[in-house]
């Protein structure tokens, strides 16, 4: 699951090819998060910061547990909390761990100008190279789940790595290694599809929960973090998860149709002008025709 | 305004005074920067426009200041030139015998004012697209200040600001090729503000014969 420059699939903003993929026989890699049994105890959110080397944030207090609104560009993993009153009036205090999603399909990647700001790796996981981002913020407008912030102080944007350094060197993420209850799963993308699918399977048969599913949105090709829901009718109740998330309409028409169009406009001006100097050539104005005109001078 | 003479007693016409000039080349300088770091931005394969010019994060944080600069320019361009500008009841058949104008027929054209349309599709079409880059442009330069639930706004903004750099690019393209080398003489007007009396009399007719009938009023 160890990756290195050749592993790369994908960069931002870069003209010309890519060290390319299929170079190993399972790179994918996937985290799995089951909502269903995480307690909120905010361990991964600690050790997402004790591994990336942050301070604790100042909290803000909302009479929930919700301890901060959203992610922020040194608080890249944080509990979503949301107390919902289900239709027979019991309460269900439902937990989800937000972070980057890592999608097959990266808004963030397919928005970005810089040349090598955003890479994809072979093992899906897409990591920013703060070295080469220019601070332009498009990635936050490409990413369909909130998920990159903009940092006033080095001015440019960070966000989840999913560990890429620890998993590079064959550790698990940090918010893994914490989780005490094990509600966080590591592993290969059909590993942990087929753990997520057995887990839902047992939650619609077992434990009540009929709607129980897997969240692995197929608008974004896939994502390398997975939920297991209890509603998976229902995502946005986990902290406003979305329902099929995708590149933003405009986005995805300015990065290609918009381009294309752009580009062929651009050179066909150029052409044209060229074109019709030497069809037609300058307009020259005669000098002497003052004199023949009567009224000139 | 233009409290310099028209007439000048070398025997040449004035066609921009110093000021019209100034304010001219203070937003074709900074439209040009744009316009490169822009191209940067817009494609992969110019980005290297970008490290050229002092690296991509320079380029990011001057494209809004020399936005400002360009914005600038055009209230100012809009002040000295709206008026001039406006839409007269001639420019219907000077647009319909544009293919004279091409085909540089101009002893067929319909004489022009100070500005012909053309001129006015340029000043109005930079005008509003510089508008719309503006409003675009200052969302896109502060993006971390939008909130979530309003992200269509940035989305918007993106969008539309690629949309009119289009439009600006092809207004651009078409000047510039114009303003060099179709009009000679056009290029001069702007750097040392004159032009010839025939230049003035076959390119800008009836703005000429005014000129020679306030001169001779004056007299």
């Amino acid at each position: 699951m160890s990756q290195t420059a050749t592993d790369i699939v994908r960069i931002s903003g870069h003209a010309g090819s890519v060290p390319g993929a299929g170079f190993n026989r399972e790179s994918q890699v996937c985290k799995l998060v089951d909502t269903t049994t995480c307690i909120g105890c905010k361990a991964c959110e600690v050790a997402c910061l004790e591994w990336n080397g942050y301070a604790f944030s100042q909290t803000t207090f909302d009479n929930s547990y919700q301890t901060m609104p959203e992610t922020a560009w040194n608080y890249w993993n944080l509990i979503k909390f949301n107390e919902h009153e289900r239709e027979d009036g019991s309460m269900m205090l439902l937990m989800r761990k937000d972070q980057c999603m890592h999608c097959e399909e990266p808004g963030c990647l397919v928005a970005c100008p810089a040349d090598g700001a955003i890479v994809q790796y072979a093992n899906g996981i897409v990591d920013f190279q703060e070295a080469n981002c220019i601070g332009c913020g498009y990635c936050m407008s490409g990413c369909p789940f909130n998920i990159p912030k903009f940092s006033p102080t080095a001015r440019k944007v960070f966000k989840c790595t999913l560990c890429n350094d620890r998993v590079s060197q064959g550790l698990e993420p940090a918010c893994i290694k914490a989780c005490p209850t094990g509600c966080l799963h590591f592993g290969t993308k059909p590993e942990m599809k087929e753990l997520a699918e057995t887990r839902a399977a047992q939650l619609r048969i077992h434990s009540g929960h009929p709607d129980a599913g897997v969240y692995d949105p197929p608008g974004v090709g896939g994502t390398h973090v997975i939920y297991v829901l209890h509603d998976a009718k229902h995502p946005e109740l986990y902290g406003g998860l979305p329902r099929n998330p995708r590149i933003p309409l405009l986005v995805g028409l300015w990065k290609r149709p918009l381009r294309w169009l752009g580009n062929l406009g651009i050179l066909a001006g150029a052409f044209g002008v060229f074109v019709h100097y030497l069809r037609f050539g300058p307009k020259i104005v005669k000098e002497d025709e003052l004199k023949t005109d009567g009224e000139g001078l | 305004m233009n409290r310099e003479p028209y007439l000048l007693p070398n025997g040449r016409v004035l066609r921009y005074s110093f000021h019209e000039r100034l304010i001219h080349w203070m937003a074709g300088v900074s439209y040009v920067y744009l316009l490169l770091t822009g191209l940067a931005f817009w494609t992969p394969w110019l980005f290297w426009i970008a490290i050229v010019l002092g690296g991509g994060t320079t380029a990011r944080e001057w494209h809004p200041w020399i936005g400002i600069v360009f914005a600038l320019a055009t209230c100012f361009m809009f002040n000295m030139w709206g008026r001039q500008m406006r839409e007269t009841p001639s420019d219907k058949a000077w647009w319909a015998s544009i293919g004279h104008y091409i085909r540089n027929e101009d002893e067929k054209m319909p004489s022009a004012d100070r500005f012909n349309p053309g001129q006015k599709l340029l000043f109005w079409g930079f005008l509003g697209n510089g508008g719309l880059l503006l409003l675009s442009g200052l969302v896109l330069w502060f993006p971390q200040y939008i909130p979530w639930n309003l992200r269509l706004v940035r989305q918007i903004a993106v969008f539309v600001h690629a949309v009119c750099f289009l439009f600006t690019v092809a207004l651009f393209i078409v000047h510039v090729y114009m303003g060099t080398a179709m009009e000679r003489g056009a290029f001069g007007s702007v750097i040392r503000g004159d032009v010839s009396r025939a230049w003035a009399n076959k390119h800008h007719h009836t703005w000429y014969r005014q000129l020679l009938r306030d001169s001779a009023a004056k007299e």
